[in-house]
């Protein structure tokens, strides 16, 4: 993450969310999955108690987090302001 | 548990003594009753802003979250002002939510039963100040016919819609009530913004707990400085408490902000503090959703003011009032794990780390509490603690993440007993919810700074 902050943040409707996986693929550095599929931020993305539903990305990933967005078959996701 | 519990109305034991505010117009209060009691709601001039009295007032929803009530008031007023689409559908939204989801809170529901002409003042105060037009109250099937008469013997209130609320955990959480009000499913939802701005079909949604509607009532009635006058600073007026468990009878206390939980347990009749009183282990405070305390030196308060101010004594938020009280002998890894458990089944089941994350988490903290797990069992603990909180739609996984880690603090002695294969609570660990496996009763080695031997301190 640049010392500037992130260029966006990536929300996660986890109502909607089914632990697909496509936009942790989009977004390797930004998303990792937990225990059972579902997307999680990327170790040291989120400081412990921050935010885990607001994933921030950079500018360089901004166009992935929006091929995510548009891409997530179950529209989990939305890009929010930093 | 029943809200026909006497309604024992305590001060507290403390020196703050204060008469009953909330339950002054007696049981099962009819509306001639109350109007005697309280008086009729004053006509104010036009200087007067009932925002700013609940602001000059303190008040703290009583729902839980303990958030100054004037904030969510004043975010309302302010959306209704620009939003002609608000206007034009009748402004804001107005909701008392008493679905008392919490299995051991019962004082929304005594509340509802013996006061409820409070809870409909404070709704229509607050109506008039706002301009708004839709009012529900939202309360469990075993008020619905108290609520409901009253609600028919006024002619103020035809306008306000009783709502049953389902019984489940999550049914209460104010995103949940204003999708079951759209939609017929009390199921929390993913917000883009406060439901103070953008609530039912968009409109600014004020929900506040019962309770709290009863304060404001009070505040709209006697004014910011009469309210202050129980309670301190940091944490004026009153509240209820829902005191339960080892207890010789469980009821609902009215109490002082600010009171000693030690003076609060003793006016339910707990034997606390003093030489030779053992009759308590641990007190759980605020819920499920709460945190396990042992009672000694410590202050009720919803305030966030400075610790030294509130005499001595380290400050535990009381969140929806329940204090629960685990008396000496029993294990409090054994009742959390009932508790996780519990928690784990009341997932509404719609976000995956809530779903898959809670089971998981029950599932050690049981294997814990029978003392069959392995040593890395408080690691694994944190790493699935970690993985669930902050991860859904509502509270639901952070509430029970801060059940796990108050339980794996205040009963830490009885966590390395457990790890070694061993309970020192007195009580046979079957008694108390945990089926078989329980380990052998290690009586006379409970002594305070010895443990088994090969675990780590």
């Amino acid at each position: 993450m640049s010392p500037i902050g992130p260029a966006a943040r990536l929300h996660i409707d986890w109502t909607r969310c089914d632990g697909r996986g496509l936009c942790a693929e989009l977004l390797p550095e930004a998303l990792t999955r937990d225990d059972w599929g579902y997307p999680l931020a990327a170790p040291g993305r989120v400081r412990s108690g921050a935010d885990k539903s607001n994933v921030p990305v950079t500018g360089a990933e901004l166009a992935a987090a929006m091929d995510a967005v548009k891409l997530c078959p179950l529209l989990a996701l939305r890009i929010t302001r930093p | 548990m029943s809200a026909d519990t006497a309604v024992a109305v305590g001060s507290g034991g403390n020196a703050r003594t204060a008469a009953s505010r909330l339950f002054a117009a007696g049981a099962n209060a009819g509306h001639a009753a109350h109007l005697a009691a309280y008086g009729a709601m004053p006509h104010r001039g036009r200087g007067w802003s009932l925002v700013q009295e609940l602001e000059a007032s303190g008040l703290t929803g009583r729902g839980g979250a303990g958030f100054p009530a004037w904030r969510k008031f004043a975010a309302a007023d302010l959306a209704r002002r620009p939003n002609r689409y608000a206007r034009r559908s009748g402004g804001p939204v107005l909701i008392a939510n008493g679905a008392e989801g919490e299995p051991l809170s019962f004082k929304d529901a005594t509340l509802l039963r013996n006061a409820p002409h409070l809870v409909i003042d404070g709704l229509l105060a607050a109506a008039q100040a706002l301009g708004a037009g839709s009012l529900f109250i939202y309360a469990g099937a075993d008020e619905q016919a108290a609520v409901g008469a009253a609600l028919a013997e006024r002619g103020d209130a035809g306008h306000i819609a009783l709502v049953e609320a389902p019984d489940a955990f999550v049914a209460g959480q104010a995103s949940a009530v204003v999708n079951f009000l759209e939609t017929g499913r009390a199921l929390p939802r993913d917000l883009a913004g406060r439901l103070a701005e953008s609530g039912l079909k968009g409109r600014p949604t004020l929900i506040h707990n019962v309770e709290t509607w009863a304060h404001i009532a009070l505040v709209a009635c006697y004014g910011a400085g009469w309210y202050r006058s129980a309670g301190t600073a940091e944490d004026p007026g009153t509240r209820l408490v829902s005191v339960t468990g080892d207890v010789p009878s469980e009821l609902v206390l009215e109490v002082p902000g600010g009171s000693v939980l030690e003076d609060v347990l003793s006016s339910a009749g707990v034997r606390v503090g003093g030489v030779g009183s053992d009759a308590v282990s641990a007190v759980l405070v605020g819920g499920y959703h709460g945190r396990w305390v042992r009672p000694a030196g410590m202050v009720l308060s919803a305030g966030v003011g400075a610790v030294g101010s509130v005499r001595s004594g380290v400050i535990v938020r009381p969140g929806a009032g329940v204090l629960h009280v685990l008396g000496a002998g029993r294990c409090g890894l054994a009742a959390t794990a009932g508790m996780v458990q519990y928690l784990a089944g009341e997932s509404a089941r719609q976000c995956g780390p809530c779903m898959f994350g809670l089971p998981a988490l029950a599932d050690v903290m049981t294997r814990l509490a029978a003392g069959t797990g392995g040593t890395g069992l408080v690691r694994e603990v944190e790493r699935l603690a970690a993985l669930v909180s902050g991860r859904g739609a509502c509270h639901h996984p952070d509430g029970t993440v801060q059940l796990i880690h108050s339980a794996l603090e205040t009963f830490a002695d009885d966590v390395r007993w457990h790890l070694a294969g061993q309970c020192n609570a007195d009580q046979d660990p079957a008694v108390q919810g945990v089926s078989g496996q329980g380990p052998a009763d290690p009586a006379g080695q409970g002594v305070a700074g010895q443990y088994p031997a090969g675990v780590a301190q």
